[in-house]
């Protein structure tokens, strides 16, 4: 379970210079920031332009191209949920229908408590699927009732 | 007197750990401690054969003997069996080396994963490491870059472009600057060989980049990893620091004149990095564009130097290739593809996993021989091979060879060597849409081709499922598709034709649908 301290701009401004000496320093920063607070606040973009001599828009573009990037703080606890085609093929769709005529949780839109389900594609478990990553943890052969506990296990501890 | 402990392996392996490989380390230590016996817990790679996992081994006189697939309910019993020295118990498999999936591999680029403790550099050398790098230091650039050239290394990654010839041209660049870029934004569906390498080996990547830097000239290099790896990222960011102290990189390699410094980055979610232009615009720190070529990356490449962009599996051949020479590589394969290839199985089959060979063994041997057919049990019905802008094949297509020109040959491609097999339940047309949804979604947005036609292509999709004028919205398809391959930039919008027309030409009777009924108010 990941818990945050607020978004701290005097913290930021310090991983962002300890990072500023980086042949193109800012994913490696946008990464730091948010695993640090989980997620990058907007503030962020004038910290990093000052730091690398880059326009607000070009680092806007890059923390708004990624899909790892968060720009609001997130639920404490984020299942990404493989559904990329091996996945496909061992029935993470089924996985998706089930969690959602079942168990309430409708991934990418509903925060199920603190937790959120959200699509990825392909974590690398091909021919152990459907995949799973929950707090920087693989786990192979998942259904929905192991996700959507994942979920209640995230609420119960927030 | 006491006993040299018995080395036990368990692997660390993210597959491995995925279904129970921690909790089976942690109740074989607390198993062993509770009994007394002194046991030395090897955190090993991934043997490859990911439906035994966890497979645990055994060191014994007569060789490793395997177990598995354990959990962690089974060790008491195992231990009751005295499996600590090979004994028998309904999971021991036999000598990993004797098992018939091992046996009938050719593993070059995978000979030391899951045999040796990845992050031990004495292990590493121990097996055969840094023999490749020792002959570099010994060659000049150019009769290096003539080795891999002679070899018939081709690009790993998909696009298969002679290694030694990129290398030529970067060796023949003059700038003060040079780079080493390892493409690891392994996104592929059904591909999971460089993460197996991080994680079990992750040294002989080091190596292979290394010996290109040697060869081209180049002082700085980047690893570029998806985020989505984050035990690979772990594995890999202690191998190099301690690469750095063991004085294999950093200012001065082996106590060469030869200097390497390296760095691993992490991507952020975004497939288009798996292309060479777009991934070294993210490690320039911009959003991830595709560039137009030329000009080429080999000559202006990351932050306008001339760059080496290879995939993870290039560099891994190289070390084989230098310590064996060129022609014992070449030996290897079929036709213009040399070598061997690390073949991923994973989808709907029995006995999915890692598979090092020769190019030229047919799929239906690689799925219904090694793999045992599909996981449910049903009929095997397509089989996409080379990741999600790669063709859909069918049952009746298997005996083709894995080798690039064989695949090309009847419209499909090998691209890093991913095999995803789909069982009867499959809906081909449903397929065939989420090829376009998958683009649309991951599209760098460049040019229009791939930005608009993904969306269009999903909206066509959308009216042939729901069986709206089918003859007339396949002919849009077909137009759609023929516009994607001939006018994208880049082979995301330039590809995923090949998915939806595979989809469409192998299996009409998916497309042909009647309409939906209207849903009831």
């Amino acid at each position: 379970m990941a818990a945050y301290p607020a978004w701290d701009q005097d913290s930021a401004r310090m991983i962002v210079a300890g990072l500023a000496h980086l042949e193109g320093a800012t994913l490696p920063m946008l990464h730091a920031l948010q695993d640090e607070f989980g997620y990058v606040d907007p503030q962020a973009v004038p910290l990093i332009a000052e730091a690398l001599n880059l326009s607000r828009a070009e680092v806007h573009g890059a923390i708004s191209f990624y899909h790892d990037f968060k720009t609001a703080p997130q639920p404490a606890r984020i299942v990404k949920l493989c559904r990329a085609e091996a996945c496909q093929a061992l029935g993470c769709e089924t996985v998706v229908k089930e969690l959602s005529a079942k168990h309430g949780i409708a991934v990418d839109d509903h925060h199920a408590g603190d937790a959120i389900v959200e699509t990825v594609y392909c974590l690398g478990n091909c021919a152990l699927g459907p995949s799973a990553l929950v707090d920087g943890e693989l786990i192979g052969r998942v259904d929905a009732a192991r996700i959507a506990g994942l979920c209640q296990h995230g609420k119960a501890h927030s | 007197m006491s006993a040299a402990p018995v080395r036990i392996f368990v692997p660390i392996d993210a597959a491995a750990l995925s279904v129970g490989a921690e909790a089976v380390a942690q109740a074989i230590a607390s198993e062993a401690t509770t009994r007394g016996l002194s046991v030395e817990i090897v955190r090993n790679g991934s043997r490859g054969m990911l439906w035994l996992e966890p497979l645990v081994e055994v060191e014994t006189n007569e060789g490793r003997i395997a177990y598995g697939p354990v959990a962690a309910k089974d060790v008491a019993s195992l231990f009751d069996a005295g499996f600590a020295s090979g004994g028998a118990h309904a999971l021991r498999l036999g000598k990993t080396e004797e098992l018939d999936w091992m046996k009938r591999q050719q593993r070059l680029a995978f000979e030391r994963v899951g045999v040796i403790d990845p992050l031990s550099i004495a292990d590493y050398r121990a097996h055969g490491g840094f023999k490749g790098l020792e002959k570099a230091l010994a060659l000049t650039g150019g009769e290096i870059v003539e080795a891999v050239k002679a070899s018939g290394l081709r690009g790993r990654g998909g696009a298969g472009f002679p290694t030694g010839i990129k290398w030529k041209t970067v060796h023949d660049a003059k700038a003060e600057q040079k780079y080493i870029v390892c493409n690891a934004d392994e996104g592929d569906s059904g591909t999971f060989a460089d993460r197996m390498l991080f994680e079990g080996d992750p040294y002989l990547v080091i190596e292979g980049m290394t010996i290109a830097a040697i060869a081209v000239g180049a002082t700085r290099g980047y690893i570029y990893l998806r985020s989505e790896y984050p035990h690979a990222h772990r594995m890999l960011q202690r191998a190099i620091l301690k690469a750095e102290a063991a004085g294999l990189i950093g200012a001065s390699i082996l106590g060469s004149e030869h200097a390497f410094h390296l760095e691993v980055r992490l991507g952020a979610g975004a497939y288009i990095c798996g292309e060479e232009t777009s991934l070294l615009e993210s490690l320039e720190g911009k959003r991830a564009i595709v560039r137009a070529k030329p000009p080429l990356p080999a000559l202006q490449g990351l932050f306008g130097k001339p760059t080496v962009v290879n995939n993870v599996l290039s560099f891994a051949a190289v070390p084989w290739i230098l310590d064996h020479g060129a022609q014992a590589y070449a030996d290897y394969g079929m036709g213009r593809s040399r070598g061997t290839l690390p073949v991923q199985l994973g989808g709907n089959v029995r006995r999915g996993g890692l598979i090092e060979l020769a190019f030229g063994i047919s799929l239906r041997e690689i799925i219904e021989d090694m793999g045992g057919g599909t996981l449910s049990g049903r009929p095997i019905r397509a089989v996409q091979v080379g990741g999600p802008l790669g063709a859909y094949l069918t049952a009746g297509q298997l005996d083709v060879q894995m080798d690039y020109e064989a695949l090309a040959a009847m419209r499909a491609m090998l691209g890093h060597g991913g095999i995803v097999v789909f069982d009867d339940s499959v809906d081909m047309a449903r397929q065939a849409r989420f090829a376009f949804e998958f683009c649309a979604k991951e599209s760098c947005g460049k040019c229009t081709p791939c930005r608009i036609g993904a969306t269009r292509g999903v909206e066509t999709m959308d009216r042939i499922i729901a069986g709206a004028e089918v003859p007339k919205n396949i002919a849009v398809l077909r137009d759609l598709s023929k516009l994607m391959t001939d006018a994208s930039l880049c082979a995301m919008g330039g590809l995923t034709p090949m998915p939806v027309l595979s989809a469409l030409n192998h299996f009409p009777e998916d497309f042909d649908r009647p309409p939906l009924p209207l849903a009831a108010e």
